[in-house]
């Protein structure tokens, strides 16, 4: 084998498409670096000219080492790892000496596309990596096959890959899974957006420019009516004059429900988003992982939610929330920091006097809200020191963190014990999946206050200024001019079924493909009834299963090693004999195709011009040695057209 | 050491007898292994799928399990690169000592699919290269050092391939019962000897050389002096002076009149001599130790009577020639 040209240029395109989908998220030195060191090695290939000297490179390839570290401070985790390999891979390029060094080339891109897989595994990504195999297999089988033209090669290539895609799947489904990670994971290892465990001005309102979904949720039975769809994530009870956080809580007691009705059942797809807590309706009263319930309803994970996760859950939606919550909690529910906010207090102290009972107070303040021209905005003005004062008093602009932290603050300053709740609000209905769609943009925080004869009950100040956020969603809220998510607003009818088709698409591709995880081919597997699944079962399945397909690909494969296209003349022949013999007509053994003819001919005389001319047409490409195409597929029909 | 060791294993697990005729080269002939690449493809796909279950990543899977079967697939993909070629040797034409004998090999595709970077090689690293389209039939050489005269065998050759990934090593052995007749090196040019007559008849002296009788065209092994400088300087090309002294004349090329050179030398040197002999034209007859043929006239066939082993008439003609040129090549080798 020879490093020609070609072999370069096949081997350039494999690298520059398995780093091209990181162009996004490598430094952008990096990706400059990257292209035109490509590009030169394109050029010397072109030019003829020879490879730069192994100092150089050598010099290179430290360079950029010691700038990786400066610019990410480390050596070590994903990102570092990804960047570093890519770098090395196309340095790599330009010191081609040897078959070797186009083997490990080769080795190295198709690791390459799977490190692309910790940022996306979406299907235009599954796409992406077929045709990118494709070039890679062609590249490959460049090295055992000469000066072949591209043409053949990619045929070659395709084939290969068309025969491993069957035998993939099989694999895919029956390939014992296990439940991952096997070691310890660096920092980066997920990707996280979502609810934090704090929340500040701002916070959420950043998260409601982000359409990526958050989960999917289908209901067993009828879904509540939208303004009960509160999806409980973490309770904050500590403030500390700018930011709300969910501190520790007093008591390890579970907390409890009292006259809870109106059971929904339903099965929430979480994305990964690398936090502990899983979204249920407000209450919890069942859920089908190992979870733990916090003494403030809040549902965690005993493990960060790092991969798309399952689970199915019962809330209930009318209850009273722990009526019996501890007097060490009831205190953390009114400690305020000392010093800021000396209006709000005195606003919440002459409320007090005003109300009679802690539900007067409660809608005192959401009247308060109401009436005062307060504005449901995602670009709220900044706030000084004392954020309530100067959110109540003087900008009078939020988004619902605003709403929902000066409210907890004006309770806890009029003695009502309250925390702040954050979470997701509503959904987005999928009509065609039957599944409710969530995402960043319609996170949402509320509050929560505690009554003596009610226990914890939901109080949304968002929903008092404006009450088509949570009857309608984000969109309907805002002015026409904020600036949305795309997704976020209401298109065409025709751009909605499509958008619907595709996320249905994306959900079932999430589920079977990116979800297939133990218990998912357990339920399948059980389905397609299977039973007593074991790994011994699975195992022998899988190989049978492969040998079978491998079977029949040999099959085909070997049929064309030894097969004569006179074979194919002959086949056409007897065609036409079986259909004279059902005629009453049968060839004897000893006759010949000319002898048959004239037998025809004297039996049958109307036949006589038919029969000649196939026999003639026999005997010239059998034994004339006119074996063409044209001719084969002309004797073919005419044996079709010959009629008794 | 270790490699004489693993021949040895070679030659064991794999002894097949030498073949004649046509091989077809079916399953029970063709070995597969996994080539050095192919192991080291396989840690890479270890590695993969030990991320995709940490991250699970099951678009990982999928790639790993796709990478996986192309590799495994690509082993049935070489079995069929070289499954029912039809393999007969060839006519080996023989060589004179020091070249190198061209063995060859008709190779032919009956099926419809192309075959592609087919290795032929020998032990010794001796090696070449070829790819088969279907249906075709190609010829292949393969070029060996002959040292020695004598018969050269070409051994054990072995034919593989590594299409289409390189991750799978396919090969068989052919050994066919062909062979071919390494003639000794001539020694550097030397008059010829005197034509000598035998049995009274004619009596001709060297002074024959004297008449020229013309010119033709340079023939291989055409002693230096009788080329025609002239002529070559008048641009009438190479040419080779004919004298006419020695046309109808017989030379016994006669090892026992040889000076004492050892065999080898005299072998050598009746080599030289028989190609000149055969270049100039002349009638000639090579005379052995083993024993003595009476002379014949040139232009009449050998008749075999009468002729004693290690002698023959003189003649000329390329069959005479390439008899003359055996019996040196066989001398005392013991074959025929």
């Amino acid at each position: 084998m020879k490093l020609t040209a070609p072999l370069i240029y096949g081997l350039i395109a494999c690298i520059l498409l398995v780093s091209a989908p990181h162009a996004g998220h490598l430094p952008l030195w990096v990706s400059a670096i990257c292209s035109a060191l490509l590009a030169w090695r394109a050029y010397l290939t072109w030019n003829g000219n020879p490879l730069p000297a192994r100092w150089l490179l050598l010099v290179v390839t430290f360079a950029c080492v010691l700038a990786i570290a400066a610019t990410f401070h480390t050596l070590f985790g994903r990102e570092v790892g990804v960047t570093l390999l890519i770098l090395l891979a196309t340095l790599k390029l330009l010191e081609i000496r040897a078959v070797r060094d186009v083997t490990v080339l080769i080795y190295l891109s198709c690791f390459i596309i799977i490190t692309n897989f910790f940022y996306s595994q979406s299907i235009p990504t599954a796409l992406f990596m077929l045709v990118t195999l494709l070039v890679i297999m062609a590249t490959w089988v460049h090295m055992q096959t000469g000066d072949l033209a591209f043409k053949p090669r990619l045929r070659i290539a395709g084939i290969l890959l068309l025969q491993a895609i069957p035998l993939s799947l099989i694999i895919f489904v029956l390939f014992p899974r296990v439940q991952g990670p096997l070691w310890g994971m660096p920092q980066d290892a997920y990707a996280s957006s979502g609810l934090s465990d704090s929340m500040a001005p701002g916070s959420l309102s950043r998260l409601s420019l982000s359409d990526a979904v958050a989960f999917r949720v289908v209901f067993n039975g009828k879904a509540p009516p939208s303004d009960q769809m509160y999806w409980r994530g973490p309770v904050l009870w500590d403030f500390d004059g700018t930011s709300w956080k969910r501190g520790r809580n007093a008591t390890l007691l579970r907390p409890v429900l009292t006259d809870a009705t109106t059971p929904v059942d339903y099965t929430v797809t979480l994305e990964a988003h690398n936090k502990p807590w899983l979204f249920v309706l407000d209450m919890p009263a069942k859920i089908s992982i190992p979870a733990d319930l916090a003494p403030d309803f809040q549902v965690l994970s005993r493990t960060p939610v790092n991969a798309r996760t399952r689970y199915s859950a019962t809330s209930l939606l009318s209850y009273r929330a722990n009526l019996g919550e501890p007097p060490q909690q009831l205190q953390r529910a009114l400690a305020l920091p000392q010093g800021y906010n000396p209006q709000a207090r005195k606003l919440a102290a002459e409320w007090r006097t005003r109300s009679d009972s802690d539900m007067a107070l409660v809608r005192t303040a959401l009247d308060y809200f109401n009436r005062n021209g307060f504005e449901y905005s995602l670009e709220p003005p900044l706030l000084g020191t004392d954020s309530v004062d100067d959110f109540i008093f003087t900008t009078k602009k939020g988004f619902c963190e605003h709403y929902a932290g000066s409210f907890v603050f004006l309770m806890r300053a009029a003695g009502l014990p309250s925390r702040v709740v954050t979470g997701y609000q509503g959904g987005e209905y999928n009509n065609l999946g039957g599944y409710y769609i969530l995402r960043q943009y319609d996170a949402h925080a509320w509050a929560e206050v505690w009554l003596r004869e009610r226990g914890w009950v939901r109080i949304d100040p968002t929903a008092a200024i404006a009450p088509a956020r949570i009857q309608s969603g984000l969109n309907a809220a805002l002015p026409n001019n904020a600036t949305l998510p795309f997704l976020a607003r209401t298109q065409s009818p025709l751009l909605l079924k499509l958008r619907f088709n595709l996320d249905a698409l994306t959900n079932q591709w999430n589920q079977w493909v990116l979800g297939y995880n133990t218990e998912r081919q357990f339920a399948f597997l059980t389905r397609l009834g299977m039973e007593d699944i074991t790994w011994k079962k699975l195992a022998v399945n899988m190989l049978s299963g492969v040998a079978l397909l491998v079977g029949i690909f040999t099959l085909i494969m070997l049929r064309r090693l030894s097969a004569h296209p006179a074979d194919a003349v002959q086949a056409i022949w007897l065609k036409a004999c079986r259909k004279l013999e059902k005629a009453g007509l049968p060839r004897a053994p000893h006759e010949g195709a000319m002898d048959y003819a004239a037998r025809i001919a004297a039996a049958r005389p109307e036949l006589s011009e038919d029969i000649h001319d196939l026999a003639a047409r026999y005997a010239s490409l059998r034994y004339g040695g006119e074996a063409g195409k044209d001719g084969l597929a002309a004797f073919g029909n005419a044996v079709r057209a010959f009629k008794l | 050491m270790l490699a004489t060791f693993r021949k040895l294993f070679r030659n064991w697990a794999f002894r097949r007898g030498v073949e004649t005729g046509t091989l077809v080269l079916n399953q029970r002939r063709i070995y597969i292994v996994p080539s050095s690449q192919g192991f080291g493809f396989a840690f890479v796909l270890v590695m993969m799928l030990l991320g995709d279950i940490n991250y699970n990543l099951s678009l990982g899977y999928i790639l790993t399990f796709l990478l996986a079967t192309t590799a495994g697939m690509s082993m049935l993909h070489a079995f069929r690169n070289m499954a029912q070629l039809e393999i007969h040797a060839g006519y080996v034409e023989s060589v004179f000592a020091g070249e190198r004998a061209k063995f060859v090999f008709h190779f032919n595709n009956p099926g419809r699919l192309d075959r592609h970077h087919l290795h032929l090689h020998d032990d010794d690293g001796h090696h070449t290269v070829f790819d088969l389209p279907s249906q075709r039939s190609t010829q292949v050489e393969l070029a060996i050092p002959a040292p020695r005269r004598g018969w050269l065998d070409s051994g054990r050759l072995t034919l593989y391939t590594r299409y289409p990934l390189g991750l799978f090593y396919a090969w068989t052995y052919i050994h066919f019962d062909v062979r071919c007749l390494v003639y000794p090196k001539p020694s550097a040019s030397q008059p010829l000897p005197s034509a000598s007559v035998q049995d009274g008849v004619g009596k001709v002296t060297a002074a024959g050389d004297e008449d020229f009788s013309g010119l033709r065209n340079y023939a291989a092994g055409d002693a230096m002096p009788r080329i025609a400088w002239k002529a070559l300087a008048r641009e009438q090309g190479l040419q080779v002076k004919q004298f006419s002294a020695f046309q109808g004349q017989e030379l016994w090329l006669d090892w026992s009149l040889l000076p004492d050179i050892g065999p080898e030398a005299k072998l050598e040197l009746l080599t030289r001599w028989v190609l000149d002999a055969d270049a100039l034209g002349l009638m000639y007859g090579l005379r052995l130790p083993q024993g003595e043929v009476p002379l014949r006239h040139g232009g009449t066939e050998p008749s075999g009577t009468g002729t004693a082993p290690g002698q023959l008439l003189p003649q000329h003609g390329a069959a005479h020639r390439a008899e003359c040129l055996r019996r040196l090549a066989l001398y005392g080798l013991g074959e025929t």
